[in-house]
């Protein structure tokens, strides 16, 4: 694996696969009276968080604990950054506490490549901009590995503003290095300009490919959007691209419905697919804790067995 | 002082001496004998006329941190120039013959190379009401070229009224060609790299819609436009469409757009953040064939010094903008000689005679032969060299050539007979 995890193509196959299968070995320490392993004592992990997202600084949060490293929240938002402090300077913060992995949120596309040019410990990109989000491609992968198995052959269908998504980007490349068939549905105008370069198929009719789908993943879509012309209203979006209860029985029997959150209940999905018994929503929650430990163990782990003989410790 | 120069290939051509006597050539020949003069070797020199910009960010008054009028004028002469045009979007703008005298006062005192100031065209170049074009083109500045750059005059009413009004005094309106809607928040090239990047895309048709009404409104007025920093393979069609009409537009490309591409951005270093941005390798050399074949008429630098902290950011907050005045010439040379396109005379065209008939100044961009001008530029085509940004003369050090290896160095510059480089160091 590289040193740092900034966008899914940093991933081989056999990384890729390498970390899927650790999250497997971690996922029984889950389940586990006491749910914390020794693997990152004495390692510092720095959540930097530019943009407010609670849930996935509250998921890296918990995987780096339950491997028991130390973390230090920075949440730049209100802190010295709004003032004027440079990522740089920042960085450097970073350096002098001696952080051995930083992730980091950022609402600017590359602000990880950035900081990696001015850290030594590993970067986790947890999201940024409308670049990538590769751990959320990760516990994507991982749930539909758990329900579906190998996910080789397997027709996975994206569907929404595939343009500012860092969750499409993500997992159109880690699913196809898995092997698997992509599927990018969006009105024309929420795809980039050259998607026809990207390793997926695109479509523009949602109808059509459902009955095709072993997976479909609806991202949110921002109502603002309409603003800016990308689609006249919320309602002719949603008859459109919308996964209500008429498309989920298009789907194959087997079909999953899956979506990175927070959703727009309504809008992208329909509450009662979201609650069906296809939905894996919840379950890519706690999937996301043990995708994040498997990351941080192999990035940060260096040569330590995850489970040393099953020697768990308490708080 | 009088200089005898001792076997400069003029152009490129047969090595010959060029004797300058008071700020005009006044000899050409072989074995022309010293006399009084001062010698120099320029053996395996090329002598070109000295270079004219028209479109360099001199950034005084107002961003004396990233630039001075004498910073940049001596990192012009570095890089063999004996003019350049200074942009108008300064602080405050260059929108009143107060502002543009300042500037052109400032050039005259440090001496380096000659400065015309850029006349905002509209006030503060806020694009809504044409600034005094008239009082900066009679007051001492002498003004010719009127420019919002950095900023597109996209009310196609204020454009046709600028360039109108212009041609009362013989002026140029240089259009900087970003239709602005099609561009907001837009970060990079839109195409490929963008798309993967997830980095808000700058579509070639922001650029080639502006210069197509632009050309329609020159030709139905009967007006001069000049197009600034073409960057895209659609504006050369164009531009060569217009000109084939005989209407009177003119194109410059920057070194930049001659030799980088998109793909740069792919490091998330900001130091490849410009505007227009750098695109495909299908424009590069689309531009490339253009300047050869004469559609595009002149390099310009579009030399914009910024701060280090202004590109030691992530991506979307750093300022847009390169140096480029001391490697123009190496990567012209790169781009188009070393690649069989022009030779030494075209370029020479290319960077001096055509941009000073552009900026209609009178005493730049003749061909060495006696009775000319002695702007002078000497440089040694045969020497590589790698560019270290922190060795340049301008006060920044944003150079996306930085660390690449580039042919040719210029070994002096003389300014009507007068050295301002020698032996490669500005005097
Ligand atoms: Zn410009």
């Amino acid at each position: 694996m590289k040193q740092h995890l900034i966008s899914a193509a940093d991933l081989t196959k056999d990384d890729a696969l390498l970390i899927l299968d650790t999250a497997e070995e971690l996922a029984s320490v889950a389940d586990r009276p006491i749910k914390k392993l020794p693997t990152l004592r004495g390692r510092t992990v720095v959540n930097l968080f530019f943009e407010d997202s609670t849930r996935t600084r509250i998921s890296f949060e918990a995987a780096a604990k339950r491997l028991s490293a130390d973390v230090i929240n920075f949440s730049a938002k209100g802190s010295s950054v709004s003032k004027g402090e440079s990522l740089k300077d920042t960085a450097l913060t970073l350096e002098a506490m001696g952080a051995d992995g930083v992730v980091i949120r950022h609402s600017a596309s590359g602000a990880p490549h950035r900081l990696a040019t001015w850290v030594r410990g590993s970067v986790v990109n947890a999201g940024d901009g409308t670049h990538e989000h590769p751990t959320q491609a990760l516990l994507d992968a991982y749930t539909m590995r758990r329900r579906l198995g190998d996910l080789e052959g397997r027709r996975i269908t994206i569907v929404g503003d595939i343009l500012h998504s860092r969750v499409a980007r993500s997992n159109v490349l880690l699913l196809n290095t898995l092997g698997a068939e992509v599927t990018l549905v969006a009105p024309p105008t929420l795809f980039p300009v050259a998607v026809g370069t990207w390793p997926c198929e695109i479509a523009y009719d949602f109808d059509a490919v459902l009955p095709k789908s072993d997976v479909v993943m609806m991202l949110r879509v921002q109502q603002e959007r309409m603003n800016a012309a990308y689609f006249p209203t919320v309602r002719e979006y949603s008859r459109r691209y919308g996964l209500d209860a008429r498309r989920m029985d298009a789907l194959p029997d087997h079909a999953l419905v899956m979506h990175p959150g927070p959703m727009n209940r309504g809008v992208e999905i329909a509450a009662e697919v979201a609650d069906s018994t296809r939905s894996t929503i919840v379950e890519q929650v706690a999937n996301g804790v043990t995708v994040r430990m498997a990351v941080l163990y192999l990035l940060l782990g260096g040569s330590e067995p995850a489970i040393g003989n099953s020697r768990t410790e308490g708080e | 002082m009088t200089y005898l120069i001792k076997g400069a290939r003029i152009l490129g051509g047969e090595a010959r001496d060029i004797r300058m006597e008071d700020g005009v050539i006044t000899e050409i020949g072989t074995g022309l004998a010293p006399k009084d003069a001062e010698t120099i070797d320029a053996d395996g020199l090329i002598a070109l006329p000295g270079l004219v910009d028209l479109h360099t960010h001199l950034r005084e008054p107002g961003r004396e941190d990233a630039e001075t009028v004498e910073s940049g004028t001596r990192a012009a002469a570095a890089g063999g120039f004996t003019a350049v045009h200074a942009m108008a979007n300064t602080e405050p703008v260059a929108d009143t013959a107060g502002v543009v005298e300042q500037v052109w006062r400032l050039g005259r005192e440090a001496g380096h190379c000659d400065v015309h100031p850029v006349g905002a065209v509209t006030r503060g170049i806020e694009g809504r009401q044409l600034a005094e074009l008239g009082a900066m083109a009679d007051s001492a500045a002498h003004v010719r070229v009127f420019s919002d750059d950095g900023h597109c005059v996209d009310d196609a009413v204020l454009m046709r009224r600028a360039l109108e009004y212009v041609k009362a005094f013989d002026g140029v309106v240089a259009q900087h060609a970003q239709e602005p809607r099609l561009t907001e928040h837009a970060q990079m090239n839109e195409g490929e790299v963008s798309g993967r990047l997830g980095l808000a895309g700058w579509p070639a048709v922001a650029e080639e819609a502006i210069i197509s009404r632009d050309c329609l409104l020159a030709a139905h007025v009967g007006s001069r436009l000049h197009v600034c920093h073409v960057s895209t393979a659609g504006s050369v069609e164009i531009i060569r469409w217009a000109k084939s009409k005989g209407w009177q537009v003119t194109a410059e490309v920057t070194p930049h757009h001659l030799f980088l591409t998109d793909e740069l951005a792919e490091t998330y270093d900001p130091i490849y953040k410009v505007n227009p941005p750098l695109r495909t390798k299908a424009d590069v050399e689309a531009l490339r064939e253009a300047l050869a074949d004469g559609t595009i008429d002149c390099v310009a630098t579009d030399h914009a010094p910024h701060p280090v902290e202004a590109k030691e950011t992530e991506w979307s907050p750093a300022a847009m903008g390169m140096i480029g005045l001391e490697t123009a010439l190496s990567v012209a040379q790169a781009a188009m000689v070393d690649t069989g396109l022009l030779d030494w005379a075209g370029l020479a065209d290319r960077m001096s005679v055509r941009p000073a008939r552009i900026g209609r100044l009178a005493g730049q961009g003749h061909l060495p032969v006696p009775g000319a001008p002695a702007n002078l530029t000497l440089y040694d085509p045969g020497v590589r060299r790698v560019v270290d940004p922190a060795a340049s003369v301008s006060k920044s050090r944003n150079t996306p050539f930085a660390g690449l290896e580039l042919p040719g160095r210029v070994h002096a510059t003389f300014l009507r007979g007068r050295p301002t480089v020698l032996e490669g160091k500005t005097v």
